[in-house]
């Protein structure tokens, strides 16, 4: 297969490519895991949905770090009884967030003003205390929170995440626009891939910086034009069976006591971060 | 852009929201007026396409690539109601399902990008194009323009929410609890990355949209141009592009630029951080640098690094006006237009350098690597 490693060339067309195979096989793969038998599957989607917001957001207000760091040791627990290769998590969530979110808090220890701790050698830079406090927050708080709503989407369909949307008072119209964005999702996915790569396999040559923008805009431009192609035939087919604006959803969640133990401990390990965290 | 958890305080989220709420409900009222039955189709496959657009892959002059995140093109094309409702379904399933931006501050990506952003948008593509024709390159111009500037409106609304956290979120002993970095370094560090590489790229697409549909499918570029004429069906011919034309948007930008760049002379004092030796003397200037410098005095002397420095070193128009000048108005346009140039000159340079330096077009051989 012909590879190109250079800047720009033919790279910009190979890369985007490659970024909608990526999105393509993470959905491919994001409900292996809600198949599993764990203790998450098994829960009402209602409660999970609720419990695991709650732990976000006491992860986000809690002013501690080892209530942060609490949090995140229950997330694992989480995950570990609900079957969840942790190699998975590794790979998705807690190395790409220290690589992104490592960079950003990199530079805080250096630049936080405070107590000095120690002075690089030949540099002269003075780290503080407050600046690694700081770093510390701000990585812990976004792995916790990271790895609560992967393990929400892991061990739930997709469409069960949406229709558990209704309980915090979402309109059902807006429900039906999720889901039938994700369905769509996948089709121009798909329909832009093979688009760049039947222009790909048309190429022989290099193009230069002018014609790859135009190729960009032109795709971009031929995307959207079947886009409101396929808004009115999706609409067309809604009306021909019976489609007249409102749109009813199917309720048939059944909370058992199961999801009621767990939505007490839910509520019970968010009211205790909150407080001890304060 | 996405801002992720944990990078905002919860307080500043439920303000974000609380933001975002009205503009919302509009939308959603606006866009049932307008549609009718037709909303939810349009939304959901809108919003499909707003996702695929936000994973382009942009090519920007100079080589590099960014991403753009497409709201000039959906607000062009959908108005600005539509668009915030697209745009805020994409970024909902961009925190949920793929982890991009988080789900607390999914009301602060959706306000920043969806919000702002599409209004900016609507607002610099109507004012620019005023009523020209649907075909007319001046579309082009207001269509890189919008999303250039809705771009970086987003990028400074993220910016100043990023660097408020440390002014008011820290713990007991002072360490700040969420984004670290104050609005003094928050705000150009993001600023420096979207007026430059991600605003190109922003209008690169959206200029490149509008003149690819003006060409091929006018239509859909009607319904923000309310009261002009549709073109006739006879489609200009392709060949009567050259490259002069493809660029002009980009030069019209330039010299946009340019006429703007006396807004410099409104601002008063300097910019932070842009002292020269002599300003440490001058007792006003020393004011200046205190009050810029949250009421914190400089040192009374010239720091030696920077004396030591500024000898070695003389630009060829110091401060901005070249010494035949003497009106200092006049000087800094003029030095402006001679920086501007020599940027240009050095692109354009740099591009034919790079051109000669890549071996001759290999059509047949790219096959044979692996």
């Amino acid at each position: 297969m012909p590879r190109d490693t250079r800047k720009g060339g033919r790279g910009f067309l190979e890369r985007t490519t490659a970024g909608f195979v990526d999105a393509m096989e993470h959905a491919f793969y994001a409900e292996q895991p809600a198949r599993a038998d764990g203790l998450l599957q098994h829960m009402d989607a209602r409660v999970k949905l609720v419990g695991i917001l709650a732990l976000i957001v006491s992860a986000a207000a809690a002013q501690r770090l080892s209530v942060i760091a609490a949090l995140f040791v229950v997330t694992v627990a989480l995950a570990a009884l609900s079957r969840v290769p942790f190699s998975l998590l590794l790979k998705r969530v807690w190395i790409a967030v220290l690589l992104f979110t490592g960079v950003i808090a990199f530079p805080a220890p250096f630049v936080t003003p405070g107590e000095v701790v120690f002075q690089l050698p030949g540099f002269g830079w003075k780290v503080t205390a407050q600046g690694l406090v700081s770093a510390g927050y701000l990585v812990l708080r976004v792995e916790t929170a990271a790895t609560l709503c992967v393990l929400l989407v892991l061990t739930t369909p997709w469409n069960h995440v949406l229709k558990a949307l209704r309980v915090l008072r979402v309109p059902a119209v807006l429900v039906t626009v999720l889901g039938m964005t994700y369905r769509y999702l996948f089709l121009l996915l798909q329909n832009a891939h093979d688009m760049f790569e039947s222009r790909r396999s048309r190429m022989v040559g290099e193009l230069n910086g002018r014609e790859r923008r135009k190729l960009a805009a032109a795709s971009a431009g031929v995307l959207l034009s079947k886009t409101f192609d396929l808004s009115s035939d999706v609409y067309l087919a809604m009306q021909s069976r019976g489609y007249r604006g409102e749109v009813p959803l199917l309720d048939d969640f059944r909370a058992r006591s199961l999801d009621w133990a767990m939505l007490a401990g839910f509520a019970a390990v968010s009211v205790a971060a909150l407080w001890w965290g304060r | 852009m996405h801002i992720p958890d944990g990078y905002l305080s919860p307080a500043t989220c439920a303000a974000l929201y609380g933001g975002a709420a009205p503009f919302w409900y509009a939308a959603l009222r606006k866009s049932r007026k307008l549609l009718f039955t037709r909303m939810v189709p349009m939304i959901s496959v809108f919003a499909a396409f707003s996702f695929v657009i936000m994973m382009f892959n942009i090519p920007i002059p100079g080589g590099t690539t960014a991403h753009a995140v497409g709201v000039g093109i959906a607000s062009i094309v959908l108005g600005p109601w539509a668009s915030i409702l697209a745009l805020s379904t994409a970024l909902f399933i961009q925190a949920f399902f793929f982890g991009d931006g988080g789900v607390t501050t999914l009301g602060a990506n959706c306000f920043n990008m969806a919000i702002v952003g599409s209004l900016v948008a609507w607002l610099v593509y109507r004012a620019v194009a005023g009523r020209s024709a649907i075909t007319s390159s001046r579309r082009v111009v207001a269509a890189s323009l919008a999303g250039y500037l809705a771009i970086n409106g987003a990028a400074l609304c993220a910016a100043i929410e990023l660097g408020l956290q440390p002014h008011f979120f820290k713990n007991a002993s002072g360490a700040p609890l969420y984004a670290p970095y104050p609005l003094s370094i928050a705000v150009p560090a993001i600023m420096i990355g979207h007026l430059t590489f991600v605003g190109l790229a922003e209008l690169v697409i959206t200029g490149g949209v509008v003149s690819y549909l003006q060409r091929a499918n006018p239509a859909l570029l009607r319904f923000t141009a309310p009261g002009v004429p549709m073109p006739q069906s006879k489609a200009q011919p392709a060949a009567m592009e050259s490259a002069w034309r493809a660029a002009r948007p980009l030069w019209t930008a330039v010299g946009l630029l340019l006429v703007l760049a006396p807004l410099g002379l409104l601002a008063a004092g300097k910019a932070w951080g842009e002292w020269s030796a002599r300003d440490f003397q001058d007792p006003a200037a020393r004011q200046q640098i205190a009050r810029a410098s949250g009421n914190v005095a400089p040192p009374a002397a010239v720091p030696t690094g920077l004396a030591r420095l500024s000898s070695i070193w003389t630009a060829p128009f110091p401060d901005y006006s070249p010494p035949f000048v003497h009106a200092p108005a006049f000087g800094y346009i003029l030095s402006a237009m001679f920086g501007i140039g020599v940027i240009i000159l050095v692109a354009v340079a740099a591009g034919w350098l790079a051109a000669r330096a890549r071996p001759a077009p290999r059509t047949s051989a790219r096959t044979e690597e692996t």
